[in-house]
């Protein structure tokens, strides 16, 4: 305080000063002209790639996506109840979009039980462009920041606090579909909850928000946007931390442990029985001569 | 010794010596034996027992596979008690895991992580106990398979059959009692469905639920209860009971394969001393260490993974360890509509007939196998040698059939795994199953029946015509025939060596005075029976018919001198070696 007092008293001293009006004048100008520079011009920069951006996506939607999708995106109606070809896209947001096509699940290559994750087909721009083109059809959850889903900004404790929270929101909500490792598990029909080794933060993050597929919709006020963050942190951290135990055996239960105890445990044991019984003692031994 | 025969001076002394001969002294491993025998009286036990003799082949020691892994779980299991913490008590793990901490649980599950994460060896001993059981109870399935194939499970050895389906089932209970005991999603999930199935019995249902579990479940008491059954009460009647079956074992003799020599009334074999303590020594030693390797190496129940129990969640692939795999497979594959309402009381036959029918049901059968046989038989006497899977056409195929059975089954209860793993749809796999868990045996049962009695005819076709020696001849009219050279002796005696079936025809429905039988209708059911049994087998050809076929062959070797060896490359079949003196047919 004393020190403000201390220059707000120093300025005070020069401000009947010859040259005070010019230089008042000057930071004026400067102030605004920078205020200007920052925020008003982009404005106008970013609307008009943002228009640009959505008829790029448009371009490209008409081209990979409208088949199934419709040319505006309004989906596909069948006549057949419960059978569907292309959802309707408005209002499924841009996370929806990056989800589906960053993580190579759409364009679809056919039809079937459901999409399932493949070779991406677009570059990021592309798809952010697609994106940018689906969210324009209607107001949708949008392509979370890095900060929504990264645990990079908390202190240690924090870290550890999100990890074991996460944990317990995963048993309670995801495991039953995707399995207790996230190694995935069999929905009817031949559908299936994909596993979750390796996915990006960003991606789990927008399932999340999104529900893809037989995937249940956990919007942010059921599931806020730190509970899913931290379900993402204790995803990362299983993957993270050593196999204890050894190998993991697929990491699917009691089924490949009942087949690794029957294949390598008794095939093994009963080999070695062969073994021990085929040497013995013998008072003469045979010579076979060829 | 003398030349002179009717003064024997063997036994004279023939030193000079004044002092009276003393033994030398003996060893220290002597005395001390000899200090065991004068107070134990061991060596009277030990000399016919250190002699007895085994048979020696590798199907034999199947059933040991099983007594030394028990072996390992006792080891391991005393030292999992000196750590583990039977109690529903709440705690807040404060422990190593970083992902558990601060989180609350039961003392048992904290308990079992600390055992895993901060004790020692701890993790080596859970998942070495954890794979001994896997591998206890499938080598006892493996044991009774190898006793049900070769027909040892005849008169004398009933009641040891008996002991074993015993054995098995006592295995799986003491299975289930201790993966249930850490107290994680995946152990209380199998708890919480063992409470349905007991819920799911009329009447009484819910009064042993409330019974077993001291009120609704979970209440505070399942765990302890389940881990005095685990530790004391089981383990206690299998010790007993293996050392019943061990001691039948003793009294019966082991059975052993018929070859020349071989009879009813001996056993060839090697002694216990020293053969076979080295040769059980060392096998227990392998078991010990593959189980070691198995519980260092891959991991068995990760319970850090599956969190604490809470009846608010579940994981995919929610399934029991293997041995509780089929009845869960019945469950997974029965239509869950089939319910009755009864006077306002729900009986739901999905859960009871794939639960509490079907598996006391198939144990029974199990049980009565030995039973049935003998009564559709007839027959009362002792046998030792055992009977090769094909000359048993009938047993053989339901044996085949029971396990085609169990397999559908296990192979449903793992139905999701199967589905993400082949990319196929759990319905469709549903509904196959459905009708396969039908159809499957009864194919089963007639493919292998068929194969039996094939195999039956191959070998009367070695006994007649002797066995291809790869020697294509061209007869002057420009036939081609494959020269056949007969089997050896020693062969054609194993070959011959089983009864010949009799099928039972009945002893009429009345006597000469017209008067009806007693028990007539159960003598015709066996009639009927032993018909469909054994009239189908193909039989041993007669001396008669084996003398022909010899002679008929000698007849043909003339014509054919110089051709009696087999082609080239023979050399080194088993028909070679069958062919010298010292290594008889099923020798090892």
């Amino acid at each position: 305080m004393r020190v403000l007092n201390r220059t707000a008293g120093r300025l005070s001293r020069h401000r009947r000063g010859p040259l005070a009006g010019l230089v008042v004048l000057l930071l004026g100008l400067l102030i605004s002209g920078s205020l200007y520079t920052a925020l008003a011009p982009a404005q106008a920069d970013s609307q008009a790639s943002e228009t640009e951006q959505v008829a790029q996506g448009k371009e490209l939607f008409l081209a990979s996506c409208a088949f199934c999708h419709g040319k505006n995106g309004e989906g596909m109606p069948t006549v057949r109840e419960g059978y569907q070809i292309g959802p309707s896209l408005v209002g499924v947001g841009a996370a929806a979009v990056d989800f589906q096509v960053g993580t190579g699940r759409m364009p679809m290559a056919s039809p079937g039980a459901q999409a399932p994750r493949k070779p991406v087909v677009f570059s990021q721009e592309e798809i952010d462009a697609l994106a940018a083109y689906v969210a324009s059809l209607g107001p949708g959850p949008a392509v979370p920041n890095e900060s929504d889903y990264s645990i990079e900004g908390l202190s240690e404790t924090e870290r550890e606090e999100a990890i074991s929270r996460g944990g317990q929101i995963f048993l309670t909500n995801c495991t039953a579909c995707h399995n207790f490792n996230g190694n995935g598990g069999a929905m009817p029909r031949g559908g299936y909850a994909p596993s979750l080794h390796g996915v990006e933060g960003k991606y789990i993050f927008e399932a999340l928000l999104t529900g893809p597929q037989n995937m249940p919709n956990f919007s942010n006020g059921n599931l806020s946007p730190d509970e899913k963050r931290d379900v993402i942190a204790y995803l990362g951290s299983i993957q993270d931390t050593p196999e204890y135990a050894g190998f993991s055996l697929g990491g699917l239960g009691p089924v490949s442990e009942g087949l690794f105890a029957w294949v390598l445990g008794i095939g093994g044991l009963v080999g070695a029985a062969v073994w021990i019984a085929s040497h013995t003692t013998r008072s003469k031994k045979s010579k076979v001569s060829a | 010794m003398s030349t002179d025969s009717r003064l024997d001076t063997s036994k004279v002394a023939t030193s000079n010596r004044t002092d009276a001969a003393t033994a030398s002294k003996p060893g220290p491993g002597a005395s001390l034996a000899t200090w065991a025998d004068d107070r134990l009286g061991l060596a009277t036990a030990m000399k016919k027992n250190l002699r007895k003799v085994f048979p020696d082949h590798w199907s034999f020691m199947l059933g040991e596979i099983a007594l030394w892994s028990f072996v390992v779980l006792l080891l391991t299991g005393v030292f999992l008690t000196l750590w583990f913490n039977p109690s529903m008590g709440h705690v807040t793990y404060e422990g190593s895991y970083d992902q558990l901490r601060g989180i609350g649980m039961s003392e048992s599950m904290a308990s079992t992580l600390n055992i895993s994460f901060d004790v020692r060896g701890g993790l080596l001993m859970r998942q070495m106990h954890h794979w001994a059981a896997m591998i206890f109870i499938a080598s006892m399935m493996v044991h009774l398979l190898r006793v049900a194939f070769t027909g040892a499970y005849r008169k004398p050895r009933e009641l040891n059959w008996v002991i074993g389906c015993i054995l098995l089932l006592l295995g799986t209970l003491e299975g289930f009692t201790g993966y249930s005991l850490p107290d994680d999603l995946l152990s209380g999930t199998g708890v919480r469905a063992a409470d349905g199935f007991l819920k799911a019995t009329p009447v009484a249902g819910t009064y042993m639920s409330f019974l077993l579990f001291g009120g609704e479940f979970p209440g505070e008491s399942i765990i302890p209860r389940l881990y005095i059954v685990h530790v004391l009460l089981i383990p206690g009647i299998l010790l007993a009971l293996i050392a019943a079956h061990m001691l039948l074992l003793v009294y019966h003799k082991h059975t052993q394969w018929p070859g020349p020599g071989r009879t009813e009334q001996n056993v060839v074999g090697y002694p216990m001393l020293p053969v076979y303590a080295a040769k059980a020594g060392g096998f227990f030693f392998m078991v010990f260490g593959v189980i070691a390797l198995m519980g260092g190496l891959m991991s068995i129940n990760p319970v850090w993974k599956f969190g604490p129990y809470d009846p608010t969640k579940v994981t995919a692939g929610s399934q029991p360890d293997w041995y509780m795999g089929w009845p869960d497979g019945l469950l997974r594959i029965m239509p869950s509509h089939m319910e009755t309402v009864l006077f306002g009381y729900t009986i739901s036959w999905n859960v009871l007939i794939p639960i509490l029918l079907v598996p006391p049901l198939m144990l029974t059968v199990l049980i009565l196998l030995p039973f049935l046989e003998g009564w559709v038989t007839g027959d009362k006497r002792d046998h030792h040698l055992l009977q090769r899977p094909r000359n048993a056409p009938t047993r053989t195929a339901v044996m085949v059939a029971l396990m085609t059975f169990y397999g559908l089954a296990w192979a449903a209860g793992g139905n999701d795994i199967i589905a993400i793993k082949l990319h196929a749809s759990i319905n469709q796999i549903t509904y196959f199953m459905r009708v396969a868990i039908f159809l499957g045996p009864l194919l089963a049962f007639w493919i292998t029946r068929r194969w039996c009695i094939s195999l039956q005819r191959h070998d009367n076709e070695k006994l007649l015509h002797g066995y291809e020696t790869g020697i294509i001849t061209r007869s002057p009219e420009g036939q081609y025939a494959e020269r056949h050279l007969p089997i050896n002796p020693k062969a054609a005696y194993t070959l011959t060596a089983r009864d010949r079936d009799e099928v039972f025809t009945g002893a009429g429905d009345t006597d000469a005075a017209g008067v009806a039988a007693p028990n007539s209708r159960s003598e015709r059911l066996r009639a009927r029976l032993s018909r469909w049994m054994y009239s189908h087998n193909v039989q041993k050809p007669t001396a008669a018919e084996l003398e022909e076929a010899h002679h008929h062959a000698e007849h043909e070797a003339e014509l054919t001198a110089g051709l009696d060896h087999p082609v080239d490359g023979h050399q080194f079949d088993d028909h070679r070696l069958r062919d010298t003196d010292d290594v008889p047919l099923r020798d090892h």
